[in-house]
């Protein structure tokens, strides 16, 4: 049986460092379950949030060998065990104890986003190929991972200026809903900061779910806002035909 | 606060992160350096059928003292430059804003404005490159065409292919743009009320998939169109008439 060499950290917001185990790896085994195996055999207080192991609770997120990934959802031997894997706290946001941080800034912002509003006669009917782009974002499990992988908040900490992508994608779910009224292109500009992403992708990457943040949500985003604020002619074009929103 | 303590490297990354913005920039580079000679040399991009994409649609202007390639050549360069795609790879590749996933930007920490202010605020203004690359298109096409008229009559040599190859690849990469994407039915809300434009979105989303690789492909037959009327007319090649 193979040996991994798990190079944990261990620490909270006063500081920490690197703390090597031995775990021997079996097949089908994932990082959460190394995790898991030093809980049970050398660090009992090895702090980790963890709930479904299924990649669909979204709580386990961490960064090994320096990519952020769901723990439960990256096998041991998609790693090279030749080398130390190294697992340590996302990043962007503030450490409360060694893997666990403190992500409820995401759940603040979230709150801001002005919500679903239908009309007041509206009938409660869609069709498939008018919800298909939103159900799309819904497959988002919240695990942060892309939050943390965007350089504008992991590395320029404008978390007072852009919402990042996992609030984007919360944002183009509403706007391209067919029964939604309300228009956040001024929100999307000014508080979500949506000018700030210089799209390079890394949110699609890391996504455990797939979803084409970019593509599907952040540049259609875009696009919407340059017709309101940098597009003269479709800024006339609405003047004659009245709100975008249908 | 960001959580900087645990991790204070530019990264902790073991793979071989920095392969795709070296390769990307090198080429980048490379055909920056070959389209602007190219663009200012003025010789040698005509040769009976056949004339280069860099000059095409040639306009001769009398007031114009510089090579008439300049005119012309911003749109497809603005097209390029404001490109959803391009936009990641020099991005990520020249100011490294990051060089990589979970790679350390090399601005200073903070000083990041991103596309909210000048120059890069001007990126919104992709689908009026958009449109002008368009139209530039549409000539190539004519060009491409007019490659089948040989001086004995109709004809198909090794550059006839080639310009109709450039066309279509650049066609492809213009069609599957976001912006185009956009226009033709991402912006409505309701596509079940126009199902024609909903059937083109949907099209367009299936190339758009692709425009990475068609933002390559088109890249480099533009250029080796070019290279092609260059050897030819510098007497380096001959065309070879395939009928």
């Amino acid at each position: 049986m193979a040996t991994a060499k798990m190079r944990v950290y261990r620490g909270d917001s006063s500081g920490g460092g690197e703390v090597e185990y031995d775990v021997p790896v079996e097949e089908g085994m994932v990082v959460l379950d190394a995790i898991h195996f030093i809980q049970a055999n050398y660090d009992g207080d090895l702090a980790v949030r963890w709930n479904c192991k299924a990649a669909k609770c979204g709580s386990c997120s961490a960064e090994i060998n320096g990519m952020p990934k769901l723990t439960c959802k990256t096998r041991m031997d998609s790693l090279p065990l030749d080398k130390p894997v190294t697992v340590y706290p996302i990043k962007a946001f503030p450490i409360i104890k060694d893997l666990v941080t403190d992500v409820s800034w995401n759940y603040k912002v979230r709150k801001t986003i002005p919500p679903f509003k239908p009309a007041k006669d509206t009938k409660w009917i869609m069709y498939q190929e008018d919800v298909e782009r939103s159900q799309e974002f819904r497959k988002c499990i919240e695990c942060c991972l892309c939050q943390n992988v965007c350089h504008i908040l992991r590395n320029h900490d404008k978390k007072d200026a852009f919402a990042g992508p996992r609030m984007l994608i919360k944002i183009a779910e509403l706007e391209m809903h067919p029964l939604d009224t309300d228009d956040r292109q001024a929100f999307l500009r000014t508080d979500a900061g949506l000018g700030y992403c210089n799209i390079t992708k890394c949110c699609t990457e890391v996504c455990p779910e797939h979803i084409h943040i970019t593509d599907n949500a952040i540049i259609p985003l875009k696009e919407r806002v340059a017709d309101t604020y940098f597009d003269p002619l479709q800024w006339l074009l609405k003047k004659f035909s009245g709100s975008s929103k249908q | 606060m960001a959580n900087g303590t645990a991790q204070s490297s530019i990264t902790m990354r073991k793979d071989a992160w920095w392969v795709g913005p070296l390769v990307t920039a090198t080429i980048l580079t490379v055909f920056g350096i070959y389209s602007t000679w190219r663009a200012f040399a003025n010789v040698d991009f005509l040769v009976e059928p056949y004339i280069s994409p860099f000059y095409s649609p040639y306009i001769l202007a009398s007031w114009w003292p510089l090579s008439p390639a300049l005119l012309i050549l911003w749109a497809p360069l603005g097209f390029r430059a404001t490109c959803y795609y391009y936009r990641k790879a020099y991005y990520r590749s020249f100011f490294m804003a990051p060089p990589g996933c979970a790679v350390r930007p090399l601005a200073k920490e903070g000083s990041y404005v991103g596309e909210t202010k000048f120059p890069f605020i001007l990126q919104n203004l992709h689908r009026y490159f958009f449109y002008a690359a368009t139209v530039i298109l549409l000539f190539l096409w004519i060009d491409a065409l007019y490659a089948f008229k040989f001086e004995d009559g109709f004809g198909i040599g090794v550059g006839t292919i080639i310009l109709i190859l450039n066309a279509a690849f650049l066609s492809m990469y213009s069609f599957s743009c976001h912006s185009f994407r956009h226009i033709v039915g991402g912006k409505l809300d309701v596509f079940s009320k126009c199902p024609t434009r909903f059937r083109i979105w949907g099209r367009v989303s299936v190339w758009n998939e692709h425009h990475m690789s068609w933002a390559w492909v088109s890249l480099f037959s533009v250029a080796l169109a070019d290279l092609y009327i260059l050897l030819l007319a510098k007497g380096i090649i001959t065309d070879i008439r395939i009928i």
